[in-house]
């Protein structure tokens, strides 16, 4: 049994809630950049070089790439070997609540969701956690703005409706969304599990690499054709028209019930915001 | 394509040359305004009491900053989703407010007002808060400072980049540029 002291946990949420803020991932930038040469209207290569010079001032200055520092979500792995010092879900939370502070990140979540009063430190932070082998804890955050959370869908479908009817909903659900949440955009689709699970599933999907393929044959060519006809759209960049719709689409599936089809689509700014840390 | 250059407070014969998809660039004072501040200046104008600054020629721009670091005017200051200020923009600009800044397309009520009373509606590049916050030069507190980022600030902007989105002619680049892109 290995012991990590929660002080080591705050301090690594604390530091991963300001990297993630300030630092785009290097496949997401490389998209940037390729599909900037490809994109054809002059005001989408306009939005997409003012974007990828965003990413390098946001950096140089230690400032937010988007003033929306999102809903800090967690993806948490905990070795089963391990025993943790203290509140581990405290800890995480004061993790937040340090790096908001010290990161001057935006606080931007509310006590109840109709009385509508700032927390003012950007707490609770929404935590997934699964127990793994192992002695060791890997933290992901993703600070999810609320702009493309919005415009993020779930539909229980019929199984007979198949993979057409999937990918309809991933079109629709882009169509719909236009402008708002701030393409061109990573595109997490779930597909199968539960009416929760599924959600959890097209969320867990935005932190693959952008450029990477699917393990799977089958949904590697999914989500080639996904994004073909998401660019098809003609929606592009922030929604003003253009062939860069989408940077990505990453599909994660799970087993479901033999009535059920539950798809969900979470819908990613270019701001593609994801770190990891393993103690 | 060049920029256009624009200064604020804003004139109808400036606002009837611009079309939508034209590149911008504004100098002068912008307005900082989200949903709570718009929700309590529409509350005055029902009351038909004063605004907090007068709108005549104005520009309002969605947009709730990250806190600034010491010794910064201001930190990331991107536009937020226009959409959700639908029922209070046409209210403003029937009392002479001029211009918007935000991102994502407005609502029938707003294209109306826009060229009824000659007003624009322009986008910032959502996303580009670090880049957008380089061209703001000044910021002073207007009003509400209890909303914290939602308060009413006014900004001294130079060469602030924006698009101009949805004109007062009735052009709107979301229908036109996505018509022109899609296959």
């Amino acid at each position: 049994m290995r012991e990590i002291d929660s002080k080591d946990i705050t301090a690594a949420v604390r530091k991963l809630s300001m990297d993630a803020n300030y630092y785009l991932g290097e496949d997401v930038l490389a998209a940037l950049k390729k599909f900037e040469k490809l994109e054809e209207s002059p005001l989408g290569k306009e939005i997409l070089n003012q974007i990828i010079k965003n990413a390098d001032i946001a950096a140089s200055k230690q400032m937010p790439l988007c003033q929306d520092t999102g809903l800090t979500v967690l993806f948490v792995e905990i070795g089963q070997d391990v025993h943790v010092k203290g509140d581990f879900n405290e800890a995480i939370q004061e993790g937040v609540r340090q790096g908001y502070r010290d990161g001057y990140l935006r606080k931007s979540i509310v006590v109840d969701p109709l009385n509508r009063k700032n927390t003012g430190d950007n707490t609770p932070a929404v935590i997934s956690t699964v127990i793994v082998p192992g002695d060791k804890i890997k933290l992901t955050i993703l600070p999810k703005g609320g702009g493309s959370e919005n415009m993020s869908r779930i539909k229980m479908l019929k199984p007979a409706d198949g993979e057409q009817g999937v990918k309809e909903f991933v079109i629709e659900t882009i169509k719909i969304a236009g402008g708002n949440p701030c393409p061109p955009l990573v595109v997490g689709v779930g597909i199968g599990g539960s009416f929760d699970r599924v959600a959890q599933l097209a969320k867990h999907a935005l932190l693959r690499e952008v450029g990477s393929k699917h393990p799977d044959p089958f949904y590697a060519r999914m989500e080639d054709e996904l994004l073909e006809k998401i660019n098809d759209t003609g929606v592009g960049p922030q929604g003003l028209g253009g062939r860069t719709t989408a940077l990505a689409v990453h599909i994660e599936t799970a087993p479901c019930h033999i009535a059920s089809l539950p798809v969900a689509v979470n819908t990613q700014c270019h701001s593609a915001r994801h770190k990891t840390v393993v103690i | 394509m060049d920029d256009i250059k624009i200064t604020t407070p804003l004139t109808d014969d400036v606002i009837r040359k611009l079309k939508a998809g034209d590149r911008v660039l504004i100098t002068g004072y912008v307005y900082t305004a989200r949903d709570a501040a718009h929700k309590k200046m529409v509350e005055l104008i029902d009351k038909g009491e004063k605004l907090p600054f007068d709108p005549k020629g104005q520009i309002i721009y969605f947009v709730g900053p990250a806190p600034a670091k010491p010794g910064q005017v201001i930190n990331s200051a991107g536009p937020t989703t226009s959409g959700r200020m639908n029922p209070y923009s046409p209210r403003l600009i029937a009392v002479g407010l001029k211009g918007i800044i935000g991102k994502g397309e407005m609502g029938a009520g707003v294209v109306e007002a826009l060229k009824k009373y000659t007003a624009v509606y322009m986008v910032a590049t959502g996303g580009a808060a670090a880049l957008i916050a380089d061209r703001i030069t000044g910021m002073e507190l207007v009003a509400y400072e209890e909303l914290g980022a939602e308060a009413i600030r006014r900004l001294t902007v130079e060469n602030f980049p924006a698009i101009v989105a949805q004109d007062c002619h009735g052009g709107n680049i979301y229908i036109e540029g996505v018509e022109k892109y899609k296959r």
